[in-house]
């Protein structure tokens, strides 16, 4: 089974047991929250002035150990990491924004959550705070209008982790935020000790196996490592909605789930230049089409749009395929034949490229769809596999006629389609945004 | 204590049980590590962290758009909670809201800390401290809609899977409050 489970992903009224599950999630965390003390302002409060810092050490210990478990699982193959919603990049409005939540921590004594558990143990204040927290939020989004530009591209860089910022190994991060939070832990009891006045004596020794427990964890998550992509595409899935004729002679759509060697068999993502073309004109698709080939063919001719990333480069590209990747958007691999591109489909659709499909024959095969009437191109009989089939005059890249072909005369092309959106995510269906 | 002491033939009082002596909170790693653990399941199960001010936010967006559709209709930012038919309650973040509130009030009936009362600073009246708690929570849920995700949404769950803006977030998040803490020490101290 792979995890995070699909059903789980999008509450609906679709499927009302989804709520139950949220519900359940949102009690445990109102629960742990009362029960460290966060119903209480002072307690929370204390964290600024160095006397209790309960705050810092409830925080990042509930950090590191929800990461460390995270990480464990991703590299064990449990845990699907691109499924995982990785709070998106905007680095300004995320700076101010942040800036002005602590002053409202400090001024309020609470975050809105804590809020939450305060308000619902009678706390007066708490309530307070919670009603408060509806004037903000309503505020925002009647002043949003003023700063839309700003608030939404200031800083954008999408879904970028702290190992794409410094380009380390995922287990050495997570290793180091293990490390950084128990230094903090240590710094945390000396001002404890010397500004709160607590006797630290009497703190449980079980703390200092809970230090060896987590970094033996975060040593195991650095030596495993993450899966390889040959695991990944082991693990990898293509849903595809299919009719199926019932019992009774009606045909209803179900869904069926296939592995990605099974879609490529099949000739599931396989789509012919005829619903390519058609596909640049769908109003509802963000349409890339990828060009693996050689920059040396892709100057002789290719697609009016394509992006030329040679297959060998296409790995270090997939992080930012995945950072900015909306939930319509459509990737169409080209090679010179099919064989270089599903070579290239496969390591996307291991890494988690969602709506990856290969062009049919490839670029010899749009040719010989779109290019058979253009007096320029002439067929080559000496042309080898993964090679161009054709003969050009010059390396005129996307000048050529059937680069981009003429809509109007092929308006009614005809086509048996096979792309279909696998809707994963909404864009701000994950997170607090 | 032993069972038999109980007074048996008493019916319920409910006075007694808002008034029982208030347990000690939890151990703050203790605390952490369960709160990890849920943290963790939650994005185990449903690739969601956790988070609430989200809800707060729909929570507005659905008031709103009992009263006036068109003004969310009109409004960009709200229509991408409630345009058209779409139910601004149907999100994740809903449920979660609702569970932490019956959660707390759990933990607090176990633990007998549910009392009517107001947590303040020794220096500060009942009624000051209700204000500036108003002040903070439309300051607070502010500043969380423009970062997109407050404490839990950004800090915890960002910060859990090493999301690069949430750190900053949370860095930004303990800066402000840092730095303004020496000028309202009355507050609190």
């Amino acid at each position: 089974m792979n995890f995070p489970l699909l059903a789980f992903q999008n509450v609906s009224a679709a499927n009302p047991w989804t709520y139950l599950v949220f519900g359940l999630i949102g009690f445990a965390f109102g629960f742990t929250l009362e029960m460290s003390g966060f119903g209480n302002s002072r307690k929370l409060a204390a964290q600024f002035y160095f006397t209790e810092l309960t705050v810092l050490k409830v925080m990042f210990t509930a950090v590191i150990t929800a990461m460390v478990l995270t990480f464990g699982a991703v590299s064990l193959g449990l845990l699907d990491y691109s499924q995982v919603w990785v709070n998106p990049t905007y680095l300004w409005s995320g700076i101010l924004g942040g800036l002005i939540m602590g002053v409202g921590f400090i001024i309020g004594g609470f975050c809105p959550t804590t809020s939450l558990a305060s308000a619902s143990t009678g706390k007066i204040d708490g309530m307070m705070f919670m009603l408060g927290g509806f004037v903000g939020a309503f505020l925002f989004g009647e002043t949003e209008h003023f700063f839309t530009d700003w608030y939404n591209t200031a800083g954008y860089f999408g879904r970028v982790t702290l190992m794409d910022v410094f380009g380390l190994p995922t287990g050495i991060v997570v290793l180091m935020v293990v490390l950084m939070a128990l230094f903090m832990f240590w710094g945390s009891e000396q001002l404890e000790r010397i500004i709160g006045k607590k006797d630290m004596s009497r703190e449980p020794k079980l703390r200092l196996y809970g230090v060896g427990v987590v970094v033996l964890l975060a040593l195991a998550v650095v030596f495993i490592g993450m899966p390889s992509t040959e695991q990944k595409y082991e693990k990898a899935t293509i849903l595809r909605t299919v009719p199926e004729l019932q019992a009774d002679g009606k045909v209803t759509e179900i869904q069926v789930k296939y592995s990605a060697e099974e879609a490529l068999n099949q000739r599931l993502v396989q789509v012919t230049p005829a619903e390519l073309f058609k596909a640049r004109y769908d109003q509802g698709l963000i349409l890339t089409l990828l060009d693996v080939r050689s920059e040396a063919d892709y100057n002789l001719f290719h697609l009016r749009g394509a992006l030329n990333i040679p297959a060998e480069k296409l790995k270090s590209r997939i992080p930012e395929l995945l950072a900015t990747s909306a939930p319509n958007a459509v990737y169409i691999v080209m090679g010179n034949d099919e064989g270089l591109a599903t070579q290239s489909w496969r390591l996307l659709t291991a890494e988690g490229v969602p709506n990856v499909y290969i062009l049919e024959g490839g670029i010899n095969n749009w040719i010989t769809v779109f290019g058979h009437t253009d007096p320029e191109i002439q067929p080559s009989s000496a042309a080898l596999d993964e090679q161009l089939k054709f003969l050009f005059p010059a390396a005129l890249g996307d000048r050529y006629e059937c680069s981009d072909p003429d809509p109007i005369e092929n308006e009614h092309i005809e086509f048996t389609p096979k792309i279909q959106l696998q809707m994963k995510r909404d864009k701000s269906g994950g997170g607090c945004g | 204590m032993t069972v038999s002491s109980k007074p048996v033939s008493k019916p319920f009082d409910l006075k007694a049980l808002f008034n029982r002596p208030a347990k000690p909170y939890a151990h703050p790693y203790l605390g952490g590590v369960i709160l990890g653990v849920v943290l963790f399941l939650a994005l185990f199960l449903t690739g969601n962290g956790l988070g609430s001010s989200g809800a707060t936010s729909r929570l507005v967006v659905f008031a709103q758009d009992q009263f006036v559709p068109d003004h969310v209709d009109r409004t960009p930012y709200l229509l991408r909670m409630a345009g058209g038919d779409k139910n601004p309650l149907d999100d994740w973040l809903v449920p979660v809201f609702f569970g932490a509130l019956l959660g707390g009030f759990t933990s607090g009936m176990i633990f007998g800390r549910v009392k009517l009362e107001t947590t303040k600073g020794p220096r500060i009246s009942d009624r000051t401290r209700w204000m500036i708690a108003f002040l903070g929570g439309i300051l607070f849920l502010y500043g969380a809609r423009m970062a997109r995700g407050c404490t839990s949404g950004q800090a915890l769950t960002g910060g859990a899977v090493l999301s690069a803006g949430s750190w900053v977030v949370m860095l930004c998040i303990f800066g402000g409050a840092y730095g303004l803490a020496y000028f309202v020490r009355k507050l609190w101290n």
